[in-house]
Formats: C-alpha cells, sequence, structure tokens
C-alpha cells in the first residue's frame, strides 16, 4: 500500500532530455517540480572520468549505460500469431537509464524533420495520390502541427544542447555547404561544423561529383567552448572515438547532464529523486484528471506523490507502458485498427554499405557519433516516388563513430571467424574499411503495436511492455532501393570491395540496429486515432503531458533526439503561456 | 564540508582564561536598528564576512553553529550566533559583539584564533552595528553549541593571551591618504571583512600570520594556498583587474577555476559582493602597498630531463583531453596551465592534491556548470604524478621547483588517512 | 547529496494549479520516502573515479578448475594462434580474461532478466536459455571433454593443432552434440569472449602489452585526436595507451 506524500505542483517522469527540460522550463515559472529517475544522478565529473572512460569492454560489450534487463526490459515478437518472450539482453537497441538517459550514450546527431514529415500522409496523397497512398497499405498519419510551429522549438533545443553544423536554408535562402532539403531555419547553427576525418571528407568529396549535395551531419558533440543559455559551459570534441555508448569525459556531447542539470538542481523548487521507479499515474474517479504518481524507492517502499500537473517524458517504451498500466486511453487493437494506446509502433530502417580499401588509411578510430559527413537526396519525399512501389527513404551518412576493436574489425565475407587467416584479415582491413549507413524511415502498419504482456513482469510485478514488429513491405523496398544507391557512391569512391547490407526481415534481437523507437501514444488532431493534441497534453486528461518519441506518428528517415528535444520545449511553452493562465484542454 | 578556512586558523593555539562569562546585556537595546537600510547593510557584510561558512551547518538553520572546524590541535565547533538568548548571542550587548569581533573576547571568554579577530578588527563601527542589527533580524535557534572541544592543553583560552602578543594588531582600518578611495576601500575589505589573510598569509609557528608576507601564500588542510600578491610571477601580477573581478564573482576566470575552499568562499560570499567592492578589491589586490612587484623568473627545467620527458608523454595522453595540448586550457571549463602563477607556487601542495584526488569547482549561478578535475590516484604512480606535475610547472611560460615523488606519497598517505 | 524537500521555502505555488487541489497536504508516515534526492550538484568525493569492474587481482583461477583452464587455453590458442602477426590468444591471456568475467557480475548475467517462463522462440528473439555464462562454460567443457575422451582418448589439449581445429570447426557448425547447451552456441559463445580478451583493455586481464592493438594499429585509451583528425590517409604510429597508462611513460634510456 502506497503511502501518500505531501502534494507538489509538477511531477515529472523521466529526467531524460525531454523530463529535463519540462522540469526546468516549469521551476522557471515558478513551479515546484519533483523529477523521478528510475537510474542513478549521473554526472560526468563522478561518472565519466577521462582515464577510465574510453572501455569498450565495459561501456560498448557490456552495456554499462544501458537500463539493466533485470529492472525493466520488453517482450518482442515479429507478429500476432507469434508468443512474444523478453529480451533478456539488448540487442536491436540500447535504452539508457540514469540522469540524462539514452541522452548520455547517444550519438549526438541532431536534426530537424523536414517540413513534410508533419503532414506526411496529406503530402503524399497530394503528390501521388489517394490510390497510391491505398496500395502502400501503410497506416500514415499527420502530426496536427507544422514546421511553422515547431521551428522556434527546435532552435531553442539547438542552442541549449550548442549543435554545430552549416545550414541549408536560413528564411528560405538555400545556403552553400550545407543541406538543401532544411526547412527554412530562422538561424544559423550556434556553432559551427566539426572538422572531419578522411573517411568523410572522401566521401563528400566523391558525392558532389556524383551530383548531391554533401553537408555536416548537424552534432551536438560541440565544436567549440560553449555556454548555452543557461549559462553551462560544454568543452570542444576531442574526436576520441568513444562515443556512442560512451558517457562523455571532457563535457563536449550534449545530454541532460552536461546542459541542463548543472542549472536546473540549484534551482531551490526543484529536486530529483533517483533510484525511484514510478508504475503508473493515479487519476481520480473521473478519469478525466490525473492526481499524481505511484512510485518505489530505492529501499524498496512504495508512495503516492500527488501533483497539480504530471509530465510523463520517460523513454517512448516507458511513456507507452506507464499509459497503458495506468488505463489511459484505449488500448490499439491491431485487428480493428482501432484504439490508441500502443498505435503506430514505429521503428528505423538502418542500412549500409561496408566498404574495403587496400591503399586507404582511415585512422577510423579517430571520430565521434555525430562527426561525419551526408547527403538527403535518398531521403522521405526528397525523390520522386512515382512507380517505385514504396515511399520514404533515409538520410545518408558517414559518421565513423570510433573504431574499438570488439565491435569494429569488419573483414570480407568469406573470410574464416577464427584462426590465423581471420587474425590477418584483420590487420588487413582494419585502417583501410568504412561504412557508409542510410538511416531510413520506418512507416507504420496495422500489425505493428505496443501492449502489455501477458506473461512476463518486471521485478514489481508490473506486466512488460510487448513488441510486436516487422518491416512492412514497402520499407523492404525502400531498404533495397536506398542501398543500391549508396553502394553506387562506395564503387565510385573506389573501394576495392563493397558489401552491401539492406535490411531484411525478420526484424530481431541478435544485432544493433537503432534506438530510434516511436509513437505508441501519438500526437494529433483527431482524438479518435491520436493520444495527445499538438501541446502533448493528453485528450481527456488536460492535467497530463506525455511526452517524448512516443509522439511521432511514424519515423522519417532522421534521428528523433532533435525532435524529441523540440516537442518537449512545445510543450513547456504551451503550459507555461496557455495552460498556466486557464488550465483545462488547449484546443489551437 | 571541508571548512578550510577556519582551519587555519585554527592553528593559532590557546588558552582560556576564566574571563568572566558576564552574562546578559543590559535592557538598552543593544544599538539594534530594524531600519531597512541597516539591516540590509548588515546582511551584506555578513557576506562579505563570510560568516555563514562558519556559523551555518549544510541543512542546519541559519547561523545557529555547529560546523566543526578540524584543526591542528583538535577540533573546535563554531557557536550559534542568532538572537537566541540561552544559547546564541540573544543576551550580549554591542559592546560585548564587538569586543568579540574586534578583540577576540567574548562573554564566554577569549575566542580561539580560527574566529579571525585579527582581521575583522579593521571592520568599522559603523558596519560592525548594521552586522549587529541584522544579526537580530535572523530566527532565533535554541542549538547549544560546546565550542570547545580540543584537548588539554589547548582547551585552555588563557595561552591565547599570549598568543595575542605575539600575532595581533588591534585597531580600526585606517585610510592610507596617499592611496585612491577605491583602493582604501579594497584595502579595507581584504584586511578586514574578507580577511583573506586568514589563509593566503602564511603562518608562523603558533599559527599567527607573518605579516611581512601578506597574502604571499600558505598551505592549509592539504591545499596550497595561492599568493595573491602582485608579484609578477607567483602571485597575480599577471591577472588584470577583470581577470580578478571575474574570479571573485563566477568562481572562474581565464586563468583558473575556483576549487576547494576558494570554491566554497566563491559560493557562499564573493558571488554576492556588489560590482563596486568587486572592483576595489581588484584594484587593491592588483596595486598592493609597495611599489616593485616584479621577481626575475627562475629558469624553467630543460624539456629532455628525465622527468620532464615521460612527463609531457603522460600530459598528452591523460591531460590533453581537456587542458589542451597547449595548456591553454578551455575558460570556464579547464583551468588554463601556460603561463599560470598558480602552477609556479613554491609549494606544490594543491597541484599534487588534485591530481591524486580530484576536484570540483564550485558552481554558482552565473556558471552553474561546476566542472571536475578526475581523480588519478587510482592508476597513476608517484613518480608518475610528480613527473607530469614538473612537466606543467616548467612548459609554456611556466618555471617552477619540481616536484619529487616523494612529495606525492607523503601527500597520498596524508590524505587517505584522513 | 543532500536529502529532502523541506528547506525548499520561499517559492509561491502558483494558485492557478489548484483550482481541483483536493490535495489535501496529507501528510506523510513518520518515515520520508528514502529514495536518493538530490537537491544541488553532489559533493566531490575525493579519489572517487568509477573505476572499471576488474576482478581482484590473484595468479589463480577463479572460476576455472584447472582442466577447464588448461582445456580454454588449449582452445583460444586455436582460436587466435601465435604466428608472425601476434603472440597466441593463451599468452595473451585470452583465457584469464573468460575466468575474470565469468566470476564477475557477466558470468551470473547478474544485470540480466532471467525470469521463466524460458521459451524455445524463434532466431529472431534471441538468447532465450536459462543457462547463465558460468554453467555454459562448465557443461560445455565437460561435454568437449567427453568427446574428445570417447573419439581420441584423450583430452582436448593433449590434441595436435590440426585435431583441435578440426573439433572446433565441428563445434562452430553444431556437429557435434552437446546435451545440456548446444554446441554451436557454447562455440560462439567462447569465441566471443576470446576477442573480447584479445581486444579489451589490458586491465581486464588479456591483451597482454597491448599486443592485439599494436597489431591493428589502434592506439588504445587515448582521448584526444584533435591535431591528428585532419590529417586524411597519414599513418600515424601513435604509441597506444591502456586504462592502466603507458610504457611510452617511463623514462627513455
Amino acid at each position: 500500500m502506497a503511502t501518500k506524500l505531501p502534494a507538489t505542483d509538477v511531477v515529472v517522469v523521466g529526467l531524460g532530455w525531454a523530463g529535463s527540460i519540462l522540469a526546468h522550463e516549469l521551476a522557471e515559472e515558478g513551479l515546484n517540480v519533483i523529477g523521478f529517475e528510475r537510474g542513478p544522478w549521473r554526472d560526468t565529473a563522478q561518472d565519466f572520468n577521462i582515464a577510465s572512460a574510453p572501455d569498450e569492454l565495459r561501456y560498448s560489450a557490456r552495456q554499462e549505460l544501458m537500463l539493466r534487463t533485470r529492472q525493466n526490459t520488453v517482450t518482442m515478437r515479429n507478429n500476432t500469431s507469434q508468443t512474444a518472450l523478453p529480451m533478456r539482453e539488448w540487442g536491436s537497441f540500447h535504452p539508457g537509464n540514469g540522469t540524462g538517459g539514452a541522452g548520455n550514450h547517444w550519438a549526438g546527431i541532431t536534426y530537424r524533420y523536414d517540413p513534410s514529415t508533419f503532414r506526411l500522409k496529406s503530402h503524399l496523397i497530394e503528390r501521388y495520390g489517394q490510390q497510391a497512398y491505398n496500395d502502400s497499405n501503410l497506416t500514415l498519419q499527420d502530426w496536427g502541427t507544422d514546421w511553422d510551429e515547431m521551428e522556434p522549438h527546435y532552435a531553442k533545443f539547438e542552442a541549449i544542447a550548442g549543435t554545430s553544423g552549416k545550414a541549408g536554408n536560413i528564411k528560405g535562402e538555400i545556403q552553400e555547404g550545407g543541406n538543401p532539403f532544411e526547412g527554412p531555419r530562422s538561424g544559423e547553427y550556434p556553432n559551427p561544423p566539426l572538422k572531419q576525418p578522411y573517411g568523410p571528407t572522401l566521401f563528400a568529396k566523391t558525392a558532389a561529383e556524383m551530383g548531391y549535395k554533401p553537408y555536416y551531419v548537424p552534432s551536438s558533440l560541440v565544436s567549440r567552448a560553449y555556454t548555452n543559455p543557461l549559462g553551462v559551459t560544454m568543452g570542444p570534441c576531442t574526436y576520441c572515438g568513444f562515443c556512442t555508448n560512451y558517457g562523455c569525459a571532457n563535457y563536449s556531447k550534449a545530454s541532460a547532464i552536461t546542459t541542463i542539470l548543472p542549472a536546473l538542481i540549484r534551482k531551490p523548487n526543484f529536486i530529483a529523486k533517483t533510484n525511484s521507479e514510478v508504475h503508473r499515474v493515479t487519476l481520480d474517479g473521473s478519469g478525466k484528471r490525473a492526481t499524481g504518481v505511484i512510485y518505489t524507492d530505492a529501499s524498496g517502499r512504495t508512495w503516492e506523490q500527488p501533483a497539480e500537473l504530471v509530465i510523463v517524458a520517460a523513454f517512448i517504451l516507458e511513456n507507452v507502458r506507464l499509459m497503458l498500466l495506468s488505463g489511459v486511453g484505449t488500448p490499439y487493437d491491431p485487428r480493428t485498427g482501432k484504439g490508441t494506446t500502443g498505435r503506430n509502433y514505429c521503428y528505423q530502417t538502418a542500412n549500409n554499405a561496408q566498404l574495403f580499401f587496400k591503399d586507404k588509411n582511415f585512422n577510423p578510430f579517430i571520430g565521434g557519433g555525430a562527426v561525419g559527413m551526408g547527403i538527403d537526396e535518398l531521403n522521405n519525399d526528397n525523390f520522386d516516388h512515382s512507380g517505385l512501389g514504396f515511399f520514404g527513404g533515409g538520410s545518408t551518412r558517414v559518421t565513423p563513430i570510433g573504431a574499438a576493436p570488439i565491435g569494429n574489425t569488419p573483414v570480407p565475407p568469406g573470410t574464416p571467424k577464427w584462426g590465423g587467416q581471420w587474425k590477418r584479415a584483420v590487420k588487413e582491413h582494419y585502417l583501410g574499411n568504412m561504412s557508409v549507413g542510410c538511416e531510413a524511415s520506418s512507416y507504420a502498419q496495422q500489425g505493428n503495436y505496443l501492449s502489455l504482456d501477458p506473461t512476463y513482469k518486471d521485478p514489481h510485478g508490473y506486466p512488460l511492455l510487448r513488441m510486436t514488429f516487422d518491416f512492412p513491405d514497402n520499407d523492404m523496398r525502400m531498404a533495397q532501393y536506398v542501398t543500391d544507391k549508396i553502394g553506387e557512391i562506395g564503387e565510385r569512391m573506389g573501394a576495392d570491395q563493397v558489401v552491401k547490407t539492406p535490411r531484411t526481415r525478420p526484424w530481431n534481437n541478435l544485432s544493433y540496429q537503432s534506438s530510434h523507437m516511436t509513437g505508441g501514444f501519438l500526437m494529433g488532431s483527431d482524438p479518435s486515432t491520436s493520444s495527445v493534441n499538438k501541446h502533448l497534453q493528453t485528450w481527456g486528461i488536460p492535467n497530463l503531458f506525455v511526452v517524448g518519441a512516443s509522439a511521432a506518428p511514424q519515423n522519417p528517415g532522421f534521428n528523433p533526439t532533435g525532435t524529441v528535444g523540440a516537442l518537449a520545449y512545445k510543450a513547456a511553452d504551451a503550459i507555461r503561456r496557455l495552460y498556466l493562465k486557464n488550465p483545462g484542454e488547449m484546443i489551437g | 564540508m571541508n571548512k578550510l578556512l577556519m582551519t587555519l586558523l585554527g592553528g593559532s593555539l590557546a588558552l582560556t582564561a576564566a574571563t568572566s562569562a558576564s552574562a546578559a546585556g543590559s535592557e538598552d537595546g543593544y544599538g539594534i536598528s530594524t531600519d531597512y537600510d541597516t539591516v540590509q547593510k548588515g546582511r551584506y557584510i555578513a557576506t562579505l564576512g563570510d560568516c555563514a561558512a562558519c556559523h551555518t551547518k549544510e541543512g542546519g538553520k541559519p547561523l545557529a553553529g555547529g560546523v566543526a572546524l578540524a584543526t591542528p590541535f583538535g577540533k573546535l565547533v563554531a557557536p550559534n550566533i542568532t538572537p537566541d538568548k540561552a544559547t546564541g548571542i540573544g543576551n550580549w550587548n554591542f559592546q560585548q559583539f564587538k569586543s568579540a569581533m574586534t578583540e577576540g573576547k567574548a562573554p564566554v571568554g577569549h575566542l580561539y584564533g580560527a574566529m579571525p579577530y585579527t582581521a575583522y578588527t579593521k571592520v568599522s563601527d559603523e558596519d560592525l552595528r548594521a552586522m549587529w542589527s541584522y544579526l537580530h533580524t535572523v530566527e532565533p535557534v535554541e542549538n547549544d553549541i560546546v565550542a570547545n572541544q580540543l584537548p588539554f592543553p589547548f582547551n585552555i583560552r588563557m595561552s591565547l593571551i599570549g598568543w595575542n602578543l605575539i600575532n595581533f594588531n588591534q585597531g580600526e582600518f585606517k585610510p592610507d591618504p596617499k592611496k585612491s578611495d577605491e583602493w582604501n576601500r579594497g584595502a579595507y575589505i581584504v584586511e578586514g571583512l574578507g580577511h583573506c589573510g586568514t589563509c593566503h598569509t602564511p603562518k608562523n609557528l603558533i599559527g599567527g600570520d607573518k605579516n611581512s608576507q601578506f597574502l604571499k601564500a600558505s598551505v592549509l588542510e592539504n591545499w596550497t594556498v595561492p599568493d595573491i600578491s602582485p608579484d609578477n610571477h607567483k602571485g597575480i601580477g599577471e591577472w588584470s583587474k577583470q581577470d580578478l573581478v571575474d574570479y571573485l564573482r563566477d568562481g572562474k576566470n581565464k586563468f583558473d577555476i575556483a576549487s576547494g575552499p576558494m570554491a566554497e568562499e566563491v559560493t557562499n560570499s564573493s558571488q554576492y559582493w556588489t560590482e563596486k567592492d568587486l572592483q576595489a578589491v581588484a584594484t587593491y589586490l592588483k596595486e598592493g602597498s609597495d611599489g616593485d612587484h616584479q621577481t626575475t623568473p627562475p629558469e624553467p627545467i630543460a624539456s629532455d630531463d628525465n622527468r620532464m620527458q615521460p612527463g609531457g608523454q603522460i600530459y598528452a595522453d591523460r591531460c590533453a583531453g581537456c587542458h589542451t595540448p597547449d595548456g591553454k586550457g578551455v575558460e570556464g571549463l579547464f583551468p588554463r596551465l601556460a603561463n599560470n602563477s598558480l602552477m609556479r607556487q613554491d609549494d606544490p601542495t594543491s597541484l599534487i592534491r588534485v591530481v591524486l584526488a580530484g576536484s570540483r569547482a564550485g558552481s554558482t549561478d552565473a556558471a552553474p556548470t561546476g566542472p571536475s578535475m578526475p581523480a588519478f590516484g587510482w592508476n597513476m604512480s608517484d613518480e608518475q604524478i610528480a613527473n607530469v606535475l614538473t612537466f606543467v610547472r616548467n612548459s609554456w611560460g611556466n618555471a617552477a621547483n619540481a616536484v619529487s615523488p616523494s612529495d606525492v606519497a607523503k601527500l597520498r598517505d596524508s590524505m587517505k588517512n584522513d | 547529496m543532500s536529502n529532502d524537500s523541506g528547506a525548499r521555502t520561499g517559492v509561491t505555488r502558483r494558485q492557478v494549479l489548484a483550482t481541483s487541489a483536493a490535495t489535501a497536504f496529507v501528510a506523510a508516515a513518520s518515515s520520508k520516502a528514502s529514495a536518493l534526492t538530490f537537491t544541488q550538484l553532489p559533493e566531490w568525493s575525493p579519489f572517487a573515479h568509477n573505476p572499471p569492474p576488474t576482478a581482484p587481482p590473484g595468479d589463480h583461477w577463479q572460476f576455472f578448475t584447472a582442466d577447464e583452464a588448461a582445456t580454454i587455453e588449449a582452445i583460444v590458442d586455436r582460436l587466435i594462434p601465435a604466428d608472425d602477426l601476434s603472440i597466441g590468444g593463451k599468452e595473451a591471456g585470452c583465457a584469464v580474461f573468460i575466468d575474470r568475467q565469468l566470476q564477475g557480475f557477466f558470468g551470473t548475467f547478474a544485470r540480466l532478466y532471467m525470469e521463466p517462463p524460458f521459451g524455445k522462440g524463434t532466431p529472431a528473439q534471441g538468447d532465450q536459455s536459462p543457462l547463465v555464462p558460468q554453467q555454459r562454460y562448465r557443461f560445455g567443457l565437460a561435454e568437449l571433454e567427453q568427446y574428445c575422451q570417447s573419439e581420441h582418448q584423450a583430452s582436448f589439449k593433449e590434441l595436435n593443432g590440426d585435431q583441435q581445429d578440426q573439433i572446433l570447426s565441428a563445434l562452430e557448425q553444431g556437429e557435434i552434440h552437446f546435451e545440456k547447451y548446444p554446441s554451436a552456441d557454447f562455440f560462439a559463445l567462447v569465441l566471443q569472449n576470446t576477442k573480447e580478451g584479445f581486444f579489451a583493455d589490458p586491465v581486464y586481464g588479456g591483451n597482454k602489452d597491448m599486443v592485439s592493438w599494436k597489431m591493428i594499429g589502434f592506439p588504445g585509451a587515448r582521448y584526444d585526436y584533435r591535431d591528428y583528425v585532419e590529417k586524411h590517409n597519414q599513418t600515424l604510429d601513435l604509441e597506444p595507451l591502456s586504462i592502466g597508462g603507458g610504457t611510452h611513460w617511463n623514462h627513455q634510456g
């Protein structure tokens, strides 16, 4: 039985990017805010010693910064005819844990979605016709918002994170050297682009010769010392190559712990409760008002924390699970396509071409998660899909994230997996290999969804989240198309061998693909097909906001963190500007 | 929290006199003013003097005492200075307060040197009255503190009388008519309320200040307290006035980021000083009180020395990632090592300390980051730490004596036994 | 870390939120929530350094029996044979690495979700075995010994290199039947752990003298390539660095 604590103004569930942003903005407003984090307090000072941070075994192979599956995991299956089984070890994706969340071990790639993304269904029907859309068998939806509404919030997030890059479109004017497919930005990136190692440089040169427009991948690994609007200072990236899956020891990678929490934790009206796991949001008898949260602390005691305003900003998986456990919204039914909680779960379709060169040295250990060059001609609806039999595409990039050797010693297909020949091949190809990736869209179809598992439970006895997913036909055709294209670029770069790996079915938990899961608690303008309005406010429960990638109705060919940050600022702006003046449902 | 400031002073041994614990004051109002401006001024004076550093325990009620000060002679506990009649200063009168502040004589007996009355003696009567008034606006807290927990014989306050003969020049601050008003205001703060010398001036054997070496470095509780005289090599001679102001207000400037006890000072006190006072202190520190502050720097140790060479390798591998390969650092985040007088202090204790045990810069509202120096004691040997510090102390415009592995070993032991 | 919300004063609760404030301040039971609660950046703990989770030092095998250790040493020396490129897996410390890993959290899957039921599942659903690595090694090595004794009347370690390679290939292909844990899975686990031991930082017991890093040209635990990022297509020949330090830190001559 939970013991009831004194009420507070606001509870925020999760202190990763979204939760820390919301907590900060609402504390600025003078509200008393309690932030709950199921993992530990993380802090560059104590957690990421420069002498012990570069440790591949610990951080990459043994997943030090990831949520322990013993604490919470998901079950998975490819379709409803199978029995879902738990992910006992993270494979396909890497949920984070602790303050900063997955933002501590992310790559730092910070895109804005392009304008067509926010009204994808309408856009495709306008361009290709209703019949072509129907033939795709997809269940796409518009977001209920648009680029103009999103832009200021993207800009705010980039200022906090110190994003480094080169604008491609400022107020409608195409900028030389930037990504010309960007939506019109209000201004340049806060910091100039990073320096580029050889791999991305060779890629960009070749792509330009082929008529593509290469651009600097926007990076929240900052290119120079930077003090953000909260007064928090970051250090310049050193290209150390211990980036994705690692915490940054010299304050160059933006995460909530390096950009927001140092300022937030000083506020007398904010406290962070760590190692505290929220189990559900409590509702009043009418079901139309959230009254707080139930959580268990590190000692195992369970409490009820009442609050006037409840912000759920855990990772996408936990956002959806908490809503299911709390009975918020109607669970999605894959047979009828009705219901909203768990709807339109999407992933990312990750494709790759590995290039082996005999006579080149890329020094692949130099780099970082967001150090690189990209092209965007193959992404989203940037090319004509007429007659191709699919929609979507991906951002094509060369981003050498570092090449610590347990995980980064590729050898050509056909090489033995062990013994003298294997060793010789490892040595021969280590310095001369690189890869071109295509992080591609994942579009919704009726059978993919999130629900509660009927069998497996977490240590507190609550059901795990169940993921039912496989790649739609549309996305498989897209994967083949874009991978062929990136293979052509690899050939033109002069690689001696190009190994193309388009994503194939079935979706599996055997190797890492991407941590970019989306959907399940969608943003939209129609309560029958979405869960939150464009202010991230839950339909029918005006004092409950659910913020994160769970709001995306489908996933474009971009990494989602920039949009998660922008959505958090968007929700905070609506609460501060509208909701506090007139608490209730916000329309328009 | 490590209240070093005071510790230092603990050095002052002492003795007690069974001075009359003349209780209670008269009923005349003790010179208390409740005027808004007087109280606010008093509050600011208390901030300048950083009373809270010792008299407010973390998580405790303001000024209710209880902070324990480890001194070389034993433990002192800062008393309750709230206006509680039974356990605080509620029964004192202004004259008693003034005696305590300026002569170290309190109704309970003679105060130990941990209370910096040797500096506060310079505080003006007007400022004392304002502070006195402010103290009476603080919530009275009943908190009985046994201040003197020193072992015999230091618990005998009588010994302080002898100490005072050697170490104490009583008297309110006298402005120097040859200097500007700003300089004199700075001197008043530095020598008086700010009690900078309490830490920054070398101590004699019984813990008193060596006044002939005012502000010229000291070592306290395993921190080097650097030379902040205008000396160009070891002091702050190369800092501009603005550098000094930035440091005191934000805890950082292009040379350094405050850590250890100085970070506490910035956090509790100088970040709240007025711009005018910051400028005054900077003017005074920059000009000093006598003329020539140029010293001829020594020659740096040669780069092919068998300590410098491995030291340089270690620097490149473990230090350059933050402090940058050219030692220039990143302003506000990673202190500059190049051409920095803090690297050139004769005593390398602080440098050894932060490499061994790490350290965290103070954070302020203006600069909340609170970056840290990681600890390297776990995976660097005494010799490696000595060599890398010798390298830093003799590179990029620095020159100073080498650090020896035995210096590192000694501090390592002493800190582990803390 | 300080504990408590009681110190938060002076902030006015927004009345606007209190519209339906049926939120009576129900006094919490006598004790406070014991969550780790932060109201400011945590204080610095001198010497704290979040060290790598290495095993306690010692010359003895910590998990393997002497016989098991000898077999594992023989296996890792075939998976990574000594040749002109490097020393072999045994001398590099791969078996010691595996022994220490098995004794730590990896050996018991202490961090993983190991609740039943353990369904067979599809290949896509990944590892669903109820056995933890300690058991996988113990059972696998015992069955391997049994196989070698029955086929060759000798222990694996007593066979010649070609024979050992043949057996390892058969394991890899799943051609030798193991009762308790599939031979192909056993082989895959040993191979993965062996490569980890060869390539991981030497503080974990393998990769002696950073041998694998020197072999391929990986500079190890360095943290700053600003001076090198734009040196395109050049051989850098950087001395590798371990978490524990570098050999180039010592006096040169």
